[in-house]
């Protein structure tokens, strides 16, 4: 019989990567990419500080707040259908995927809203530099979004009917990486455009 | 299923949307006077924001040591040179 110390630490872990490999190389990518666009923004904010400051004024700072804290539950709501998949919670991890997609959805009406005030007030890509980038930075993450609902709906359809392992499991933690992926970009880009003055 | 929803991962979200309530009234004038000086914190904490991500919910944390050290570079470097730009204007 072996004896086990009452006050052993438990063993840390094994150390893993999460989901398939190249989905790691793809979010490398894509977080270069936003990198520079992330400079480029504050380049350009340097050198047009008054036409950036006027513009920002009318951006709709609690819309902005409001998608903010979409993403983020989007984000924790994915991070607990990996933990239920992983616990053999099968009934919890597609609802929790579920939830998440409706907060993504959430998200794409709020923008959509923001767009159009925005358009009905005259204010567009061909405006200015701040609303090019603003138009633009936003719209690629926009597109993000998109892509990361279909992720999320083909997940939720995977999980659905039964006990996740194997190979689904690796969807599940490939899909969950690309979704925070999509909210950490935009954690950056709410800084950048909505209370930053 | 409590065990799900009562974990660290429940805690580092509401850290994050506390933060996001945070940054957001520096940007409506709570803390700094100068906003060069509100705008250095609400980059620093939407850096902050983004490790936790990172390490948490993407579980880097966990991951191999060299995917670890780069996220950890990213997140020093995006947040050093973001700092420097705004501060240039």
């Amino acid at each position: 019989m072996t004896t086990v110390p009452l006050l052993a630490r438990p063993a840390a872990p094994a150390r893993r990567i999460p989901g398939e490999g190249g989905i790691w190389l793809f979010i490398s990518g894509e977080v270069v990419m936003f990198s520079l666009l992330f400079c480029i923004f504050l380049l350009y904010r340097e050198r047009e500080l008054d036409v950036f400051a006027s513009s920002h004024a009318h951006l709709n700072q609690s819309l902005g707040m409001f998608n903010t804290l979409l993403m983020l539950s989007s984000s924790w709501l994915v991070a607990l259908a990996v933990q239920a998949a992983r616990r053999n919670l099968n009934r919890a991890t597609p609802l929790l995927l579920l939830l998440a997609f409706m907060c993504g959805a959430g998200f794409g009406i709020v923008k959509m809203i923001e767009y159009s005030e925005k358009i009905r007030a005259g204010m567009t890509l061909t405006t200015n530099d701040f609303f090019m980038y603003y138009f633009m930075f936003t719209g690629i993450h926009l597109m993000h979004v998109i892509l990361g609902m279909a992720v999320l709906a083909f997940l939720v359809r995977a999980t659905w009917s039964g006990k996740v392992s194997g190979s689904t499991l690796r969807n599940l933690e490939s899909g969950a990486s690309f979704w925070h992926l999509v909210d950490l970009l935009w954690i950056i880009l709410f800084a950048l455009f909505y209370p930053i003055k | 299923m409590r065990s799900l929803f009562f974990s660290r991962t429940t805690l580092i979200w509401l850290a994050l949307m506390t933060a996001t309530g945070v940054s957001w009234k520096m940007g409506h004038g709570m803390g700094f006077a100068d906003p060069r000086h509100a705008g250095t914190a609400i980059i620093l904490i939407s850096v902050i924001k983004v490790r936790f991500v990172i390490l948490e919910f993407m579980e880097i944390r966990h991951a191999p040591l060299f995917m670890r050290l780069i996220a950890e570079l990213w997140t020093v470097v995006i947040g050093v040179a973001m700092i420097r730009l705004f501060l240039m204007a």
